[in-house]
């Protein structure tokens, strides 16, 4: 599906999103002014709050339309193809682009972009999309703010920033309310944006090669097998950290010893993303296909998809098959049956 | 697939680009070529049209070439290689760009801008980014592809420019030569046609890729576009156009089309490859001859001089070549 030789020439795309006043502006500035030696094109919505005298600042006007593929929530940013198809003639005078979005933005136009433009998607990669969170405003954020909640659902990486101006208390909550949300994103605390910048970039959150790398994550999230009611509101102690459960935005994630059939599988996968398509922010999973001796990786946002199989199990490597889906009001049971009917 | 029966190979000498070609041209009788680095090389010198930045867009007028960059500069090139500014728009991209008759017009973002012969600057404001932009051939206005649609703008009346409506992206705009349709490129792997007598849809689809390279055939009976591993060629004679017709094909490949020019004078087509090939076929029976094997890149230019004896082109590697037709 892709060309491995073409991964390293292809420019890497971080999408910075985050509420009005986060700190989106002061990671970006962040992120010039250190002596990386990595030259950014940074596409803003707004002139003049980047302080760093930087080259290659574009002008963005945010325009969001609607594919004509018959895929309802399909919108992707029509603007980002243009300036990505212009930044390129100038490829060889930056080593990364950063997309700073504005505090009311939904991040999937981003991300669908770099699925349905084939010539963005010849040229650059979706890196990540990091999230900006203010410690002391977030959680109010989540309860009046659907596009906060977005983000926080949406990101790779979250930096829970300004947490010098909150209690730990205040902050053990706030990250219980993030990982209601989003169990598997990097979460970075910080004061005025002051995180490792390779903490930040380059984390190849959405190449399917690297699949393996965010397993950590991604194996060690809880299995919300354990047992509750679904009596919100309630919260239970978990490793000593708070854990709620948020009311309309989850994720789910499902795992199944052994193979599944793919002929049950790909059509469920299919079918789910389609009809759930526009509940799902994102999605992502490896699995063991019966038959195969290659893992099959896949990752989606909304309605898209995109899979490929990515490496030999390895000999003593247990076959098992993990499935992860993030999104608004989904149907956590149906979701565990419809993946367990799937097995070989 | 159909081995050219003939080449032109020997007929081709190698013109020195260095970067990215963006576009090319004769300018009055040099061939000129604009390079992702700002440099315009014109009959083999340097002219910094945009230093610092990089072309984004070009247009041929009569004995001038005009240039946008990402600068914000929209520079014409004098047949004798002299510049001129004739408009800066402080830093901002010039997305867009298209010349008739002294006219120029370009964009940035949603704004229009339209500077007659006399340098006479008219502005206007698109519902949406202008993507692309062409003068009519008649009369002083200008068709302005954005979103869900094209507006045809008189600069020099305050009247509402018409809209043409079409849901979705629209990117590049062209007008058949005798006025009669206005076709655009879309960010769906399509072209959409309008016939503007009575502004009646055309759907042009089936492309696996965008097609963002379209030629008028001298006489306008003819659209040749890129976008697929065949030419495909689009019949506009009939006052229904396309309309329930199929096109034809021709420089059948496994590689994708990036670039056609169809001649000046004759029913040929110049066609330019993904993997730098170049042919010409004939439109009527597809009978096809060798221009550039293979290599160097994707052809990004392909540009014939007035009277079609010599084909100017480049590729986004950075090399370029001359072909003069033997007499």
């Amino acid at each position: 599906m892709s060309d491995p030789t073409a991964v390293t020439d292809k420019i890497p795309v971080t999408v910075l999103t985050g509420y009005l006043g986060a700190g989106k502006t002061t990671l970006l500035n962040r992120i010039l002014s250190e002596p990386h030696g990595k030259r950014y094109a940074v596409i803003v919505n707004e002139f003049g709050e980047i302080g760093i005298d930087n080259e290659l600042v574009v002008g963005a006007d945010e325009e969001v339309f609607e594919m004509n593929n018959g895929c309802i929530c399909c919108t992707v940013r029509g603007d980002l193809i243009r300036i990505i198809e212009g930044l390129m003639k100038r490829k060889g005078k930056f080593d990364a682009i950063i997309v700073e979005t504005t505090g009311l933005a939904d991040p999937a136009p981003v991300a669908q972009t770099f699925f349905v433009d084939e010539d963005v998607r010849a040229k650059s990669r979706l890196d990540a999309v990091v999230t900006v969170a203010d410690s002391k405003w977030l959680a109010a954020r989540l309860r009046d703010a659907p596009e906060a909640k977005n983000q926080i659902a949406f990101a790779d990486v979250i930096i829970l920033n300004k947490v010098d101006l909150v209690t730990p208390a205040e902050l053990a909550e706030v990250e219980a309310r993030i990982r209601a949300i989003n169990p598997y994103a990097r979460l970075l605390k910080a004061t005025k944006c002051d995180v490792e910048i390779d903490e930040v970039l380059e984390r190849r959150a959405f190449d399917l090669d690297r699949i393996l790398d965010i397993e950590p994550n991604f194996l060690n999230a809880e299995d919300h097998d354990h047992e509750h009611g679904h009596d919100h509101g309630h919260d239970h102690h978990h490793h000593g950290l708070k854990h709620y459960h948020d009311e309309d935005m989850q994720s789910v994630s499902a795992r199944l010893d052994g193979d599944v059939d793919p002929n049950k599988f790909m059509p469920w996968l299919n079918t789910l993303t389609q009809t759930e398509g526009p509940k799902i922010l994102r999605c992502k999973g490896i699995v063991a296909i019966k038959g195969d001796s290659q893992r099959f990786v896949f990752q989606g946002v909304h309605m898209m998809l995109d899979g490929e199989p990515q490496r030999d199990w390895k000999p003593g490597e247990k076959r098992e098959s993990k499935v992860v889906f993030i999104g608004r009001d989904l149907d956590e049971e149906a979701i565990r049956k419809g993946f367990a009917a799937c097995a070989a | 697939m159909t081995e050219p029966s003939n080449s032109l190979t020997e007929h081709v000498s190698p013109l020195e680009a260095g970067e990215s070609v963006l576009a090319a041209a004769f300018v009055g009788d040099a061939p000129a070529l604009a390079l992702a680095n700002g440099v315009v090389k014109f009959d083999g010198r340097d002219i910094a049209a945009h230093p610092d930045g990089a072309i984004l867009c070009a247009a041929l007028d009569g004995e001038r070439w005009l240039t946008g960059g990402d600068d914000g500069r929209v520079v014409a090139i004098s047949a004798e290689g002299a510049t001129e500014t004739l408009a800066d728009e402080k830093g901002k991209w010039i997305d867009a760009l298209a010349a008739r008759e002294g006219a120029v017009a370009w964009s940035v973002g949603k704004t229009v801008r339209a500077r007659d012969a006399k340098g006479v600057v008219k502005s206007w404001t698109a519902p949406t980014t202008a993507r692309g932009l062409a003068f009519m051939p008649k009369g002083y206005r200008v068709a302005a592809a954005h979103y869900n649609g094209v507006s045809l703008w008189f600069p020099n009346t305050d009247a509402t420019p018409q809209l043409l409506e079409w849901k979705g992206s629209h990117l590049d705009a062209t007008v058949s030569p005798d006025g009669r349709f206005l076709v655009t490129s879309m960010q769906e792997n399509a072209l959409h046609g309008w016939r503007l007598s009575d502004a009646r849809n055309m759907r042009m689809t089936g492309y696996p890729g965008k097609s963002r390279s379209l030629s008028w055939s001298h006489d306008g009976h003819w659209l040749a576009t890129s976008g697929a591993e065949a030419c495909v060629v689009w019949p506009f004679k009939e006052k229904d156009g396309p309309m329930g017709k199929p096109p034809r094909e021709c420089g059948v490949r496994p590689h994708r089309i990036t670039e056609v020019a169809c001649h000046p004078r004759a029913l040929v087509v110049a066609i330019g490859y993904a993997d730098g090939m170049i042919l010409l076929c004939r439109l009527g029976d597809a009978a096809e001859i060798l221009v550039r094997p293979s290599g160097d890149g994707a052809i990004s230019a392909l540009a014939w001089d007035k009277m079609g004896a010599r084909l100017l082109f480049g590729t986004d590697a950075g090399v370029a070549g001359l072909l003069t037709l033997p007499a």
